[in-house]
């Protein structure tokens, strides 16, 4: 039996919960707009907690445009920052408590993000999942979808491209 | 997403303020003509998207952009009565810097009955190189 026994479930946890705080709640705009982030072993989901700022149509009433392309560029960010930290993570080469922004490894950059806007967001929360298509030394591409109350009909869905941080400059 | 509330109306400027997202962001409608527009958003702290260089996050110039457009569709002279996003290609060509003010100019080159298709810029205060562009297409009713 030389097989290494486990970590308690909690320390996995607490470190992979750290690593994600460090990852997100240092981004003054993604904490003005309440998006927060859930997290099921390595899959995320973001969440946008609606609130009346956000509505862009007070007629209908609709959540702005430019809020759902927030949500969206901030889900497909965070999903890629986070993939590219979990190894370093779960290896131990990275110290998830003592993370903060300053000591982060650098996030990728957008290039450019094309939204496809599929329903009008209606005032109540959102959710969106991003699934990174590829991911190189130099960029990245992902999907992703948000809705609203049900999985199957999305209120959004975007396509964007990420330059990744240099190793050089880190 | 803006929609039809009083954009020749009312006043330019309480077009913008009347959108609840575009009073929380401070974006100023500084001009509108037949089918253009531009809107301005000053800096403020919570636009930041790197804790580490200052620079505003791209939901933030994107949601300046999408503002724009629907403004540049609204006060085309075809005078469709509201507008929302259908889709929008945003290109971000470097960071904005921070501390300064970003405007963006919006044009809808052509509008069909249930379609305007809209190009957009946003610069800083270094008005000769863009922070980003945007392509969108709006659907609108006439």
């Amino acid at each position: 039996m030389n097989r290494k026994r486990p970590e308690p479930v909690q320390v996995v946890k607490q470190r992979r919960d750290a690593a994600l705080r460090a990852l997100v709640a240092g981004i003054p705009f993604v904490q003005f707009l309440g998006i927060a982030f859930e997290r099921h072993g390595d899959e995320l989901t973001a969440v946008l907690k609606f609130d009346d700022m956000q509505v862009g149509n007070p007629e209908l009433p609709a959540l702005h445009g430019g809020v759902t392309a927030a949500f969206l560029e901030t889900a497909a960010l965070v999903e890629l920052g986070w993939q590219n930290l979990w190894h370093e993570i779960e290896s131990g080469r990275l110290d998830a408590e003592s993370l903060n922004p300053g000591t982060l490894p650098r996030m990728p950059k957008t290039i450019d993000i094309t939204v496809d806007y599929l329903r009008s967001g209606l005032p109540r929360d959102a959710y969106a999942r991003a699934r990174v298509n590829r991911s190189g030394r130099r960029y990245a591409s992902v999907m992703v979808e948000a809705w609203q109350d049900n999985r199957t009909r999305p209120m959004a869905q975007a396509t964007g491209h990420f330059l990744m941080p240099s190793p050089a400059a880190e | 997403m803006p929609d039809k509330v009083g954009i020749r109306g009312a006043g330019q400027r309480r077009f913008i303020d009347e959108l609840p997202f575009c009073r929380a962001m401070n974006m100023v409608l500084e001009e509108v003509g037949e089918g253009t527009a531009v809107v301005s958003m000053p800096w403020d702290d919570r636009l930041v998207g790197d804790p580490v260089t200052g620079v505003a996050h791209g939901g933030a110039v994107s949601s300046l952009l999408d503002t724009c457009g629907g403004v540049a569709v609204l006060s085309h002279p075809a005078r469709p009565s509201t507008t929302a996003t259908l889709n929008f290609r945003i290109d971000y060509m470097r960071p904005a810097t921070p501390g300064q003010t970003i405007t963006a100019h919006a044009t809808c080159f052509h509008l069909t009955r249930t379609v305007a298709f809209v190009r957009t810029l946003a610069t800083d205060e270094d008005k000769a190189n863009p922070v980003a562009t945007a392509t969108g297409a709006f659907v609108v009713q006439t």
